[in-house]
């Protein structure tokens, strides 16, 4: 299956294509090109999931090794090298299942530019796929950065009112993240003469390097995660995005920093990860506890969740860095979870910003007798949010939990109370939107789910409940890579 | 079939009801969505009894059936299965006894409600969480049906959602609750890494290996299983509504009546006490939290029981009675008296539904007044509810005639409580002393609320009639406790005491029949069997008392006076409450209307509402704004992005405005310092 993986990743091009010809063959007719624009990406993006899946179902889970590898010399050192482990499949998989929902979630919302729009999440697409498969530092810096791209333009161009200033703040994060890490992949080429992720991770830093160049990435992965103190960019960011930009930046983008930590922090600079994992505990304690704080008194309920994801990150990050097994599968499966859940969430607060253009809590509540499937809808979403057993979101928290508790029952203790917290601001949300009288004169009319909003969240449903009663599945996956990662990362420290 | 067989049913049933009535209950509509759900649980019900008929005396072997697997990381290995020993085969009959007959009861409690597809799925959906915990074979399962049965207990207190009292109910109840499973979680982890297993049968067999061993966590060196016990134990006393985590209990009252009994009376708030019981492998290892769990079992029986001397609202009354009876059963498994604490869940859960749902069926005739204040003379209108009312009464007080070791369900139970307690008193002093005071005293209290409550609502002069008009705005301005049980579709829709009050249909009547006589023979026909000579046999290992503990056994040879102490205080209690309710009636209203310091003390029970929100919701409330205002919009954005854009802006102009730019970024430095501060702290206390 040689060559899978570049299929996966430029496949969406493929429906750029399409639109760019169509629209030179046809280059008046605005309404029809922006249908076509539509089925083009919708197809396009369930070929793509169609062979990720068929990628996930040739993956052989009794390897830790990288698999569907492809080598192709660039110039000099530098090599087109793709392929995928145990970490990164599942994450080509999230992205191949997101995108046809954001297609179908953007079918009526987006009326202006439609073609750009669909444009730029496929190129987006191509360059997130490019993320999790490239095993290339430079070929990953590449997409890694240039995927901010289109997601920069999203926001600015189908944004709200302050889509700007949004843009503007994400923009400023991530560059100082950027900076750093491309002077630190430049030192690591130069250092060990190669660009090979493969070869890097059995590459043996000297500590006092480590140090420096866990420091380079950590400002950008951290940017991206985001993690405490430098999350603020993210309430903005996902108040301005349209619907399905918030999926993808919180399904998709969010991930791309804890698989930066997990490929690169921990195998590559395992002394420096061991010096500061106190710190990163420290930080992910404080998020868990902080934005769970700041996400109760939110009047706003997109940036509610936006808050909530930063806590849930916290997670991942504390999981990763505890630097064991359970710990690792943990921030893998909370990741995943995160990745559905969160874009659930963002899509349910999408039905009802459709509807009334507002996402103000205070202008709802009493949703539920207007609309009771959206109600239901909301409520397992909302639960999985909470990380209540038998969805997803619960399994991620306590694994990462538990593997914090072997290295520091303190951060354990107090990243535990993220379980009281996350009731607090999820259940008042909820009961703010959906329960209570409805007051609100505007709301009499609203609607219930149309058929294609059911049609996306279906797919949702069937995964949290899935994923939170057989979670073995994903953690079967991930698994080998894991148990190496691990192994590697102990006999490097000498624990 | 076997009885692998039938336990599959038993549990699978109950979802399938749930499954069908929650997914397709607008489509067949409710008859045929009330027909499924009753109708499987009364099957899981049947055969739950011949289950249990196999263990008690049939010879049933304890086994567990593994399902499939639910995570699997290392050695962090959890299943779902099946577990079926004495303590499951016991709460298997406990719940779908109960459950079943709630379901049947609510097809008359609930005939006016449009929502009764949602409201049996619901009903359904909670006797499935409800059973995966009762037979999980691992903390996950366990974990997961803990969650699951407060998933269900949140949607049903909330049932009625356009109520916004009920909304805050079911938020207070989840994250009370949440506070529990925090410390639940904690214990569960602990355990792990104690034991390298989440199994419980890999890991009883192991704890005596560390008895005397201490472990790290937090900062401090604890005894290892008294830290486990006792982290674990906060999980059971948010579920249990224990002291301290009680306040969400009371307020569940508003959720409909028959869930009420179901979850808030007879099963998921006896879950903590399973836990205890469940865990007595660990629990005998841990003497120091078994005292904790006398102490705060003690407490909470003498708390609830006091509070519940002063409220009005029938259903409440009966929330603090139960709070109070958890309590009696935690002290019991406390002083290692496990088997009489499940022996008291059993009588109790039969006593407590029949008086929950007496109670729904006195609301339903009184067309949904919940005050007593406003009753009184209904025996002659509810003439069934008033006699299986009383028997309810008898049960709770623990009515019997100790020589001749005749009486109600709660005789055997309770008396055996107390009998454990003295014994552990008198062989250890301290805290199982305390308790066993307390439990006597106690004992007199629950008589006198029992009986106020059967007086105030079936005896004196009406109330009703004469307060037809003009009812609500006196006394009770304190607290706003609403008629909890409007209907949303009130066929009644009249004002009170417009209609006399009338008896209910029998779909609510023959349940509330069966239950009095489990509150009658319940006690008579297991107190052998529980907590006797044939408890061993009965039992088979599923209860683990250490070597030394021999309290039921002297419990069994206590004095003569101690049999007679029991009944002694209650009928105390029985003629005080004849006294102030019967003989002096307008007394009880009177002592209400001095407002003295000590009444008010108990009618706003203890002030500890107003306590926890002066405190914990308000810190919530301030720290959330702080961090959101300060936090993020000043000192992050403030030196971040607003800060670099606004540096070039500002630098020429030298305004105010710059100077306070230098406190933020004062800040900012200090929010790093603190972040550097903890990463030491934790890198300092890796443990």
């Amino acid at each position: 299956m040689t060559g899978l993986l570049s299929l996966i990743t430029f496949a969406p091009l493929a429906g750029v294509a399409a639109m760019l010809l169509l629209q030179a063959a046809r280059p008046s007719d605005e309404a029809r090109s922006a249908e076509a624009a539509r089925w083009i990406a919708l197809g396009t993006t369930l070929v793509t999931l169609a062979l990720s899946v068929l990628l996930v179902s040739r993956f052989d889970v009794h390897s830790s090794g990288f698999q569907f590898l492809e080598d192709i010399p660039w110039f000099s050192i530098l090599h087109y090298r793709m392929g995928v482990d145990g970490i990164s499949v599942l994450f080509v998989l999230l992205t191949a299942f997101l995108m046809p929902l954001c297609v179908l979630a953007s079918w009526s919302s987006i009326t202006t530019r439609v073609q750009s729009y669909m444009i730029a999440f496929l190129v987006l697409e191509t360059l997130v796929m490019g993320v999790f498969c490239a095993l290339d530092l430079v070929l990953f810096y590449s997409f890694f950065e240039f995927g901010l791209v289109p997601m920069f333009l999203i926001i600015g161009i189908w944004g709200g009112k302050r889509r700007v200033y949004a843009a503007y703040k994400f923009f400023l994060y991530t560059l100082l993240g950027s900076v750093l890490m491309l002077a630190a992949i430049l030192g690591m080429i130069g250092m060990s003469g190669t660009s090979s992720i493969p070869e890097l991770m059995v590459y043996k830093f000297t500590p006092g390097v480590q140090i420096w160049l866990w420091l380079a990435f950590f400002a950008s992965f951290a940017v991206k995660m985001p993690m405490w103190p430098v999350h603020t960019w993210l309430p903005d960011a996902h108040v301005e995005a349209p619907t399905a930009g918030s999926v993808i930046l919180a399904g998709i983008l969010l991930k791309m920093g804890g698989y930066g930590f997990l490929r690169f922090s921990l195998p590559m600079f395992p002394h420096a990860s061991e010096v500061f994992a106190p710190l990163i505990l420290a930080l992910s304690v404080i998020a868990i506890i902080y934005t769970s704080l700041v996400a109760f008194r939110q009047t706003d309920i997109k940036k509610l969740i936006a808050y909530s994801s930063v806590a849930h990150m916290g997670f991942v990050t504390m999981g990763i860095f505890s630097g064991n097994a359970l710990g690792v599968q943990g921030a893998m499966f909370q990741m995943l979870s995160h990745g559905v859940i969160s874009g659930a969430l963002f899509l349910c607060v999408g039905v009802v910003y459709d509807r009334m253009h507002t996402r103000e809590i205070a202008y709802y509540g009493g949703l539920v007798t207007r609309m009771p499937v959206y109600a239901a809808v909301f409520l397992l979403f909302t639960m999985g949010n909470v990380g209540l057993p038998g969805t997803s979101g619960f399994v991620g928290e306590i694994l990462t939990l538990t593997g914090t508790y072997h290295l520091s029952t303190w951060a354990a203790l107090f990243a535990t109370s993220g379980v009281i917290l996350s009731a607090v601001y999820a259940l008042s949300l909820y009961r703010r939107v959906v329960f209570g009288q409805m007051t609100n004169p505007a709301l009499a009319a609203i609607e219930d789910l149309t058929v294609r909003e059911v049609v996306i969240f279906v797919p949702l449903i069937l995964s949290t409940l899935y994923l939170g009663f057989q979670p073995n599945v994903v953690l079967q996956v991930t698994q080998s890579s894991v148990d190496s990662l691990v192994a590697a990362y102990h006999a490097a420290i000498g624990a | 079939m076997n009885a692998h067989d039938l336990v599959f049913i038993i549990v699978f049933v109950p979802l399938i009801g749930a499954l069908t009535a929650g997914l397709f209950g607008k489509v067949i509509g409710p008859i045929a969505s009330q027909t499924v759900t009753t109708g499987l649980l009364l099957l899981s019900c049947v055969l739950s009894w011949v289950v249990f008929a196999q263990w008690a005396w049939g010879g049933l072997e304890a086994f567990t059936q593994t399902l499939a697997p639910f995570i699997h990381v290392g050695q962090f290995q959890s299943n779902w299965s099946i577990r079926i020993d004495a303590l499951s085969a016991v709460m298997l009959i406990v719940v779908t006894t109960v459950a079943a007959l709630v379901h049947v009861y609510s097809w008359g409690y609930m005939a006016e409600d449009e929502s009764r597809p949602r409201f049996f799925a619901y009903l359904s959906l909670f006797t499935f969480a409800m059973l995966s915990l009762v037979t999980a074979a691992d903390f996950m399962q366990l974990f997961f049906g803990w969650e699951g049965v407060g998933l269900a207990s949140y949607l049903l207190i909330g049932f009625w959602h356009h109520k916004d009292s009920a909304n805050a109910a079911s938020i207070k109840a989840f994250v009370v609750n949440r506070v529990g499973d925090f410390g639940f979680a904690l214990g569960i982890m602990t355990v792990f890494w104690m034991f390298g297993t989440i199994q419980f049968a890999e890991i009883f067999p192991r704890v005596h290996e560390f008895a005397g061993k201490t472990w790290m966590f937090a900062g401090h060196s604890w005894s290892a299983v008294d830290l486990a016990c006792g982290l674990l134990f906060i999980g059971a006393m948010g579920k249990s509504a224990q002291f301290f985590l009680h306040t969400w209990l009371p307020d569940a009252m508003e959720g409909p009546t028959p869930v009420s009994a179901l979850i808030h009376a007879a099963t998921m708030v006896t879950a903590g006490v399973y836990m205890v019981c469940l865990l007595s492998p660990m629990f005998e290892y841990a003497p120091v939290t078994k005292q904790v769990v006398t102490l705060i079992g003690a407490i909470t029986a003498l708390f609830a029981a006091t509070v519940g001397l002063a409220q009005n609202d029938i259903k409440r009354v009966i929330a603090y009675s139960t709070c109070s009876q958890l309590g009696y059963m935690f002290f019991a498994a406390g002083v290692g008296a496990y088997q009489a604490a499940m022996f008291h869940l059993f009588t109790h859960a039969f006593f407590k539904a029949l008086l929950f749902l007496g109670a729904g069926s006195v609301i339903h005739g009184m067309h949904h007044e919940q005050d007593m204040r406003k009753m009184g003379g209904l025996w002659k209108y509810l003439p069934v509810t008033y006699a299986v009312m009383t028997i309810g009464t008898l049960a709770i007080t623990g009515f019997g005639i100790p020589g001749v070791e005749l009486g109600f369900a709660g005789f055997y139970s309770k008396d055996t409580i107390i009998e454990a307690a003295f014994a552990a008193g008198r062989q250890s002093g301290g805290v199982a002393y305390f308790a066993f005071i307390v439990s006597l005293f106690a004992a007199g209290l629950t008589a006198f609320y029992s009986w106020r409550l059967a007086f105030m609502t079936f005896h004196g002069t009406p109330k009703w009639a004469a307060e037809a008009e003009g009812h609500g705005h006196d006394a009770h301005a304190v607290h706003d406790h609403g008629h909890d049980d409007a209907h949303d579709h009130d066929a009644h829709g009249h004002g009170h005491g417009s209609h006399t009050p009338h008896e209910s249909p029998a779909s609510m009547l023959v349940p509330i029949l069966l239950l009095a006589v489990g509150a009658v023979f319940a006690g008579y026909a297991f107190v052998e069997k529980f907590v006797g000579e044939g408890r061993n046999e009965f039992w088979r290992g599923a209860i683990f008392n250490a070597p030394t503990n021999k309290v039921l056994e002297m419990a069994h040879h206590s004095p003569e006076w101690l049999a007679w102490a029991p009944l002694t205080v209650s009928m105390i209690g029985l003629v005080a409450a004849w006294y102030v309710y019967i003989a002096r009636e307008g007394m009880g209203a009177r002592i209400a209307a001095n407002r003295g310091l000590l009444w008010g003390f108990l009618y706003n029970k203890w002030y500890f509402d107003e306590l926890y929100e002066a405190t914990i919701v308000r810190a919530t409330r301030l720290l959330g704004d702080l961090f959101w205002k300060v936090g993020d919009q000043k000192i992050i954005d403030g030196l971040g992005p607003d800060g670099v854009s606004a540096v070039s802006y500002e630098v020429g102009r030298r305004t105010g405005r710059l100077q306070s730019g230098y406190v933020y970024h004062y800040a900012f430095v200090m929010l790093l310092g603190v972040a550097g501060l903890l990463s030491f702290a934790l890198w300092a206390w890796q443990a």
